[in-house]
């Protein structure tokens, strides 16, 4: 069974990863999970310094799903290189570093400086927080800065370039477009939806910054719909993200257009979630008398005439 | 720290709307310490969907206990289970109380389901030869869980049972009576009941430790959502999963709701 697949100049072991901020730097599950059944790690977002977060409550939980406001928590860029990097580097699967930023200049200094060290094979840009004030949305939802950062960056490394971009768009298609043609590598659909909890009682939104980012499975239709949108709009190898817990979660994806997929929310209640997908994928595909688990990327049985999204794309 | 399902041997209501799950983990049995915690999975369903922390509340061989009350949809399952039903147990996580030291007596301070890392750790501080003094507050006297706690002083809300007041009143009236010296003070409960017991503390110089709830998903450090917020330090915050449950008083600022 072929199981791996090729981005620019990197050869994955699979189509499994783990999402950024749900593995943290990989040191925090190293009992918990065999990382070398998974595709790769994308880490946790690094900005150019260390940033604290939001303040408590950052997280809520919502029927099938959760609400976070975490505000990109992170050690920062250095002292990932120092503390971090030496251990992922002992990892047996790929790193993809995962940066976040409040200006283009920001992305540029992080990308540029991580790109000198050994031990990372790929960068996927945050765009698309919903919970910080600078950056974040405010990049992810303008079609002309999310394609500037995203050629700024194309010219500052020969890595795999990954966008991650947000459902919060009213046509994610285009970003897609722009960003393939400002150079990038492959899109990661989806981040968090914005979404809102409340309690009745005290009168009080359940987060913070009063709205958050959805996550888990109550997500995953809106991220099967994204992911099938972007594939429908752009020829471009899609890494689907939103609510899977299950290889069949993952096939669906596949189906609808993604090359890989990445397990986000699910790792909190299981870290090795992403083994236990990548070997079902496998056992699904051989259950089905594929050679290849690419044969299932976009093989979505599915009349386009019927489909209400080609009206408008 | 394990990630199994473990079976469960018994389920059993203690007080009103108070019960305690006992499961079979060797492996938990055998390493957990006093405020420590395992994050339970309740079902395999989408909803409740994360795990949910619980304190242990007491160990019996290889059988764990952990104590809650029902109060939502994931507890409310919790409650409905049989013996020989399986549940989904991560841990021991964070760290747990500090019970080396030079003190003699320790002060164990409980208020509501905040009784529940107290009888592993009386268990824990006697066998290290300290002396325990345990005072327990609830509402109304029937919410009261005294079953394994040795001679517990008794405070409720509304004098049902006991000294009529907080638990934090009556801690500093029995000192005024029966002075101790070279003491330290452990409290788990509600906010506002550790922040009083926090300044108590720190008004009669005791070293204090509380125990901390924080909203959190997976209690290995990897979500970041349990953030507390520290009094010195480069770093604003400290995460409860990792960093605590349990902490020094001095170095946190606890959020009243």
């Amino acid at each position: 069974m072929k199981t791996g697949f090729t981005l620019r100049n990197v050869q994955f072991r699979n189509r499994v990863f783990v999402a950024s901020g749900t593995f943290g730097y990989g040191d925090e599950v190293r009992n918990l999970v065999d990382v070398s059944h998974l595709g790769g790690i994308m880490t946790k977002s690094l900005s150019w310094k260390p940033r604290d977060g939001n303040p408590p409550p950052r997280i809520a939980e919502t029927p099938s799903g959760m609400l976070n406001s975490i505000g990109l928590a992170n050690i920062g860029v250095h002292a990932f290189i120092e503390k971090k990097l030496p251990y992922l580097r002992t990892l047996d699967t790929h790193i993809v570093v995962n940066i976040a930023a409040s200006s283009v200049q920001e992305y540029c200094d992080v990308l540029g400086l991580l790109d000198e060290h050994e031990g990372i094979h790929g960068f996927e840009i945050n765009v698309s927080c919903p919970n910080v004030k600078e950056g974040g949305l405010s990049f992810g939802t303008d079609c002309d800065r999310t394609a500037e950062i995203t050629s700024r960056l194309r010219a500052l490394t020969e890595k795999p370039l990954i966008i991650k971009l947000t459902p919060n768009v009213t046509h994610i298609g285009q970003f897609a477009a722009a960003v393939k043609d400002a150079g990038a590598d492959a899109v990661s659909v989806m981040n968090t939806v914005i979404g809102m909890a409340v309690d009745a009682r005290t009168r009080k939104p359940k987060v913070s910054t009063v709205t958050g980012g959805l996550s888990g499975p109550a997500i995953k239709p809106i991220a099967l719909a994204k992911v099938y949108e972007v594939a429908q709009s752009v020829d471009i190898p899609i890494f689907g993200i939103g609510g899977i817990m299950t290889a069949e979660d993952a096939v669906e994806f596949l189906l609808v257009g993604a090359s890989a997929v990445q397990i986000g929310t699910a790792n909190f209640i299981d870290p090795s979630t992403g083994v236990t997908v990548a070997k079902g994928i496998e056992s699904f595909a051989r259950q089905q008398g594929l050679n290849d688990i690419g044969e299932l990327v976009g093989a979505l049985n599915a009349r386009k005439d019927f489909s209400v999204l080609q009206s408008w794309l | 720290m394990t990630l199994c399902d473990a079976e469960i041997t018994g389920l059993r209501q203690v007080a009103q709307g108070v019960h305690v799950l006992s499961f079979r983990s060797p492996e938990v049995a055998y390493s957990i310490l006093p405020g420590q915690f395992l994050n339970l999975r309740v079902h395999d369903g989408l909803d409740p969907l994360l795990r949910r922390p619980f304190s242990v509340y007491r160990v019996e061989k290889e059988i764990v206990e952990v104590i809650f009350n029902v109060v939502g949809k994931g507890t409310a399952i919790l409650a409905g289970k049989k013996k020989g039903d399986m549940v989904s147990i991560l841990g021991p996580l964070g760290v747990p109380f500090g019970i080396g030291g030079r003190f003699t007596n320790a002060i164990l301070i409980a208020g509501g389901l905040g009784i529940a890392p107290m009888p592993i750790l009386a268990e824990h501080l006697r066998k290290a030869g300290k002396q325990v003094e345990i005072f327990v507050g609830a509402r109304t006297s029937d919410q009261l869980a005294l079953q394994h706690l040795k001679a517990p002083h008794v405070a409720t809300d509304d004098g049902s049972r006991g000294f009529h007041g907080t638990v934090v009143g009556l801690v500093e009236s029995y000192l005024k009576e029966h002075p101790l010296t070279d003491a330290k003070v452990f409290a788990c409960g509600p906010t506002r009941m550790l922040s009083a017991v926090s300044n108590f503390a720190r008004t009669s110089s005791l070293p204090c430790e509380l125990s901390l709830e924080g909203e959190m998903a997976c209690g290995i450090g990897i979500c970041q959502g349990c953030p507390v917020e520290r009094t010195n330090g480069e770093r604003r915050y400290a995460l409860v999963c990792t960093e605590g449950p349990t902490f020094d008083s001095t170095t946190i600022h606890l959020r009243e709701g």
